[in-house]
């Protein structure tokens, strides 16, 4: 490509030369950073991987002092955390983003949606304190003593409240998705083309039935967007840290404290003392690094589809 | 009559889902509302001089501040661009000027997989790079955690930036007899320099709010430290123990280096937004 552009053909200078091969250097070095992470990771977790096989990921035994590790209340916590924070961030996700793209007179679109971003630029260490001093003693105070009464008889609502647990950290993930979720799929649903809502109102479709319309045109990228909030609840840390109790235990309920896997990264690893521990918890940041790689590699090219599709039109 | 009524439900019924759909984005605004609120209240009843220029007081001791703190981030945030700023921009400058080519592309869908990689994972991986072959936590490592975030920011922003400008003015530099690279150095990039600037802005106030990478690369320190082989103090993590601590004092601190946080997060956000659009 450099050499000809606009039908003119330039001679090769010695400085285009030295300058592009150092930009492409540097695009390099991210291709060796990733390669690094991943292989330093499988090189420091291999005494565990050795070690514990794939019981690693089924046992619930986590024993530092007897050196015996199992990461399944991690994972579970992980897991289970997040999808409840994606599932409910995806509805109200959903809803903003129809607001922002379809109802929203313009000037309120704008406002609303720096105020999103600002909500996404907040450093999830605020969000912990939020959490420690604000969400969790509310929680216990109100909210799961209320919710107990009530539904107690799931096994979602049942036990002591605590306050710090799995719904705190439901909750603040839900917060902290929130706003990656709803302006990819704004940006998703803005990218279909006007025509089909001018088709749609021409057969005579409500407001709604317009924009169910651009809904279905939008799923897969709005999938993309799920997925990409999701990638995030999984690797979130500070926030989650600080309110979900930190105890590694596998219970349904939302009320009792847990565990995941960024956070036994962030609670134990200055203090991990023998070789096999350090080797475990880096084992669990492999594991993280390979969870949200692959959903990160999955939503981005959803979404990129998804653009590509409509802006060649 | 029940086309009539059919229609009529129709209409209640997008009625109803219109609602619905403010009503969500109610809910989504509440909690900035509540956090900003709280942030305000108890970190301007919090802060004071003092938190600026001294240094902490041992546990239980009333007064103090985060001196060192405020260095540690300053020392931290500087080592990370050293790394993020020079990989950031030029590759930016790579992939602006190279469209379809196979490399060209996974070196942007590795930008966009790295942007997504936890920064927990980010700050193992420099503990496995530095602080293993160190022996000790130190500055230098979470540094290097907080310049691998903030590649893929300026990365993308500085793609972007300079697609915006138009390829005439390439085009009259070139016409003047000036080499491709100095094309791009002296005229395309200064036209960019704006939006580019406040892209790395927005990268530095990132990472000027990470705290999980720090926690085993830096490590914190409760004295004053600008050595880069040692532990260092940071904002973040001074948060996150005095969040942990009994001692209210210590609470009301970390409130005021919250603020102190949200502050700039917002300025640079709102700044970059500014000029952004007006170069759109």
């Amino acid at each position: 490509m450099p050499g000809f552009r606009g039908g003119i053909i330039f001679r090769k200078n010695r400085g285009d030369f030295i300058f592009e091969n150092l930009t492409r250097f540097f695009a390099f070095l991210i291709f060796v950073l990733v390669f690094l992470m991943g292989y330093h990771m499988i090189v420091q977790s291999l005494p565990s991987i050795n070690k514990f096989g794939w019981s690693f990921i089924t046992s619930e035994t986590w024993d530092p002092v007897k050196e015996n590790f199992g990461a399944l209340p991690f994972i579970f916590g992980t897991l289970f955390s997040s999808l409840l924070a994606l599932i409910i961030s995806i509805f109200l996700s959903i809803g903003t983003a129809v607001f922002l793209s379809e109802l929203a007179p313009a000037w309120l679109e704008k406002t609303v949606s720096v105020l999103i971003e600002l909500l996404a630029a907040i450093p999830s260490i605020v969000y912990g304190l939020f959490g420690i001093f604000v969400l969790a003693p509310w929680l216990r105070d109100s909210v799961e003593p209320w919710l107990g009464d009530r539904l107690g008889f799931l096994p979602l609502f049942n036990g002591a409240p605590y306050g710090f647990g799995m719904l705190s950290a439901v909750l603040i993930l839900t917060i902290m998705i929130l706003p990656i979720i709803t302006s990819i799929s704004r940006d998703i649903m803005r990218s279909i083309p006007m025509a089909q809502r001018e088709a749609a109102f021409a057969l005579g479709a409500t407001k709604w039935e317009v924009v169910l319309v651009v809904l279905s045109a939008a799923k897969s990228g709005i999938l993309g967007a799920a997925l990409l909030g999701l990638g995030r609840a999984l690797g979130e840390t500070m926030a989650v840290t600080m309110v979900i109790g930190n105890t590694p235990q596998i219970s349904l309920s939302l009320f009792d404290p847990a565990y995941t896997m960024a956070s036994v990264l962030a609670n134990e690893f200055s203090e991990a003392t023998s070789q096999l521990y350090t080797s475990a918890l880096i084992e669990i940041a492999l594991l993280l690094f390979v969870m949200t790689f692959i959903l990160n590699a999955t939503a981005r090219l959803v979404v990129w589809s998804v653009t590509r599709k409509y802006s060649k039109v | 009559m029940t086309g009539k009524l059919n229609s009529k439900l129709r209409k209640i019924k997008s009625r109803v889902m219109t609602l619905i759909c403010i009503l969500s984005a109610v809910v989504v605004m509440v909690p900035l509302f509540i956090i900003l609120f709280y942030t305000l209240k108890q970190g301007f009843s919090s802060i004071s001089w003092s938190f600026f220029t001294q240094m902490p007081k041992p546990a239980g001791e009333a007064g103090g501040g985060m001196a060192n703190a405020l260095m540690g981030s300053f020392i931290l945030i500087g080592l990370g661009s050293l790394i993020g700023i020079p990989v950031g921009i030029f590759s930016g400058i790579y992939l602006s000027g190279e469209n379809s080519s196979l490399f060209s592309k996974s070196i942007r869908f590795l930008t966009e997989v790295l942007n997504g990689i936890p920064s927990i994972v980010i700050g193992v991986v420099a503990y496995i790079i530095i602080v293993i072959p160190m022996k000790k936590f130190s500055a230098l490592a979470g540094g290097f955690a907080l310049g691998i975030l903030m590649i893929p920011l300026i990365t993308r922003t500085t793609e972007e930036m300079l697609r915006l400008v138009p390829e005439t003015y390439r085009e009259a530099a070139l016409a003047l007899g000036a080499p491709r690279w100095k094309a791009t150095l002296f005229v395309v990039l200064p036209a960019a320099f704006k939006g580019i600037f406040t892209g790395i802005l927005l990268s530095i106030a990132r990472a000027a709010g990470e705290t999980a990478p720090l926690l085993f690369t830096a490590l914190g320190n409760r004295f004053w430290s600008t050595r880069l082989d040692e532990p260092i103090a940071s904002l973040t993590v001074f948060i996150y123990d005095y969040s942990k601590a009994p001692f209210e004092d210590w609470n009301r601190q970390a409130w005021a280096a919250a603020l102190v946080l949200i502050l700039i997060v917002t300025l640079v956000n709102l700044s970059f937004r500014a000029i952004t659009r007006k170069r759109i």
